[in-house]
């Protein structure tokens, strides 16, 4: 193995470690990172949307976008860039959001959950391999969303990263502007929300992760992608990194628990967990990158990337305004039912037509 | 020399239009693109293949290279 595939998978260990190591410290259990679920919770402290157990400004998201951004402008890789078919790429978002919260997370929770034993993920893993298999499909026919155009200016390419600089402006003051309506800002008191790691360590762990990933180029569902398309192993490596090292961390801790049942922010409705992550794989391929990705990209100054990002923070408010995200399964307690958890018709529904629209963006977005 | 133009794509486009000119069987092909991450990938799959790489400009953003077999 040469040097680069070392760094790789050493990367992706270090990246689990983390990840687990905020879990000990007070996020939510296998969800140490989780990029579309953090995103949910910043939709959530803004108000967008008002599941009351899902409302935070999540310090990681930040860290990643502005540690990508300080290693990319200390590389020279920093450009500003975009207009590659914009507003398709923010429904694509959308929709992203939307497979993620059938399953309940994005592909590094899909690979965090497995490393806590939490086979519900494996079937989500299937899904998403197989999503990124249909996106290939459509890669190999030509799709293609068209090229991005260097802008003359950097600074579009700086907006992004001072919105989120703005975001933890707003974290640290935690203003509440309608002190009536009880926010926003909004900062969930039970539930996953509530559950994180202190401030400044969860700033640092995203900074530290931004920068690794922006070296490394590490994407989930290009790890999958180039193994399947010119038997390419690097990106793999990450990904494989990342359970190994979630894994170690998760027996050490004690976290480990095999199984269906019992999953923490989980449900065991199989063809959900399936299709959720193959609308999330195929979507994540046809964009060029995971939800990971997309934020790194938009650290770098990548405009379309921060336009897929946006996208996906709507998508998680209308996921949670309109019902279509899935409820965790949760055993019974005093006094409350146990709740089977799964997405509801409109989930399911949203989850079948965003496929849909996915192949539809597939095939007509072939150049030949 | 076949020209391959590869500016402002995103992954995997680089590499899939690459290896499309490669299947076809050139010897010789010059490659333009506009980020680092698609100029890291182009060349590994030319290596891959056995091309030799001529870096003809490398300026973080504005890259041109040959391969040749």
């Amino acid at each position: 193995m040469d040097k680069s595939k070392w760094l790789i998978l050493s990367t992706g260990l270090l990246i689990g470690a983390i990840a687990v190591t905020l879990v000990k410290l007070g996020n939510p259990p296998n969800m140490g990172f989780c990029i579309a679920c953090f995103e949910r919770d910043i939709a959530g402290a803004l108000g967008l949307h008002r599941a009351a157990a899902v409302q935070y400004i999540r310090p990681e998201i930040i860290g990643i976008i502005l540690g990508a951004m300080l290693t990319s402008l200390f590389a020279g890789e920093f450009k500003s860039r975009g207009g590659s078919a914009t507003l398709v790429r923010f429904i694509m978002g959308m929709f992203m959001m939307i497979g993620a919260l059938v399953f309940l997370g994005c592909p590094l929770r899909d690979v965090l959950r497995m490393a806590g034993g939490d086979y519900n993920a494996v079937v989500g893993l299937l899904g998403f391999v197989f999503g990124v298999g249909a996106g290939v499909w459509f890669l190999r026919r030509g799709f293609n969303l068209g090229r991005t155009q260097e802008s003359h200016s950097q600074f579009g390419g700086y907006i992004m990263p001072l919105v989120f600089v703005f975001l933890l402006f707003l974290l640290l003051k935690g203003t509440v502007f309608n002190p009536d309506a009880g926010g926003p800002l909004f900062f969930s008191k039970e539930g996953p929300g509530s559950m994180v790691a202190p401030l400044f360590i969860s700033l640092a762990a995203g900074l530290l992760v931004g920068f690794l990933a922006q070296r490394t180029r590490l994407c989930l569902s290009g790890g999958i992608r180039d193994f399947i398309l010119i038997r390419d192993s690097y990106l793999l490596l990450g990904f494989i990194g990342i359970f190994l090292g979630a894994l170690v961390f998760n027996i050490g801790f004690g976290f480990f628990k095999a199984g269906f049942a019992g999953q923490p922010i989980a449900h065991s409705m199989h063809i959900w967990n399936f299709l959720g992550l193959f609308l999330v794989g195929l979507t994540a391929t046809l964009l060029g990158g995971c939800p990971l990705r997309q934020l790194v990209l938009s650290g770098e100054g990548d405009t379309d990337a921060a336009t897929v990002v946006v996208g996906m923070i709507v998508g998680a408010a209308i996921c949670h305004n309109f019902m279509l995200a899935a409820a965790a399964a949760k055993p019974a307690a005093a006094g409350v039912a146990a709740v089977a958890g799964g997405p509801g018709i409109y989930g399911q529904i949203a989850c079948v037509v965003g496929i849909i629209i996915m192949a539809v963006i597939g095939w007509t977005f072939r150049e030949e | 020399m076949e020209k391959v133009d590869v500016r402002g794509l995103s992954c995997p486009l680089p590499v899939i239009k690459t290896k499309k000119i490669i299947d076809q069987g050139a010897t010789e092909i010059s490659v333009v693109g506009s980020t680092q991450v698609s100029l890291e990938n182009v060349t590994k799959l030319a290596r891959s293949k056995g091309y030799s790489i001529d870096i003809k400009k490398d300026q973080k953003n504005d890259w041109e290279i040959e391969l040749k077999k």
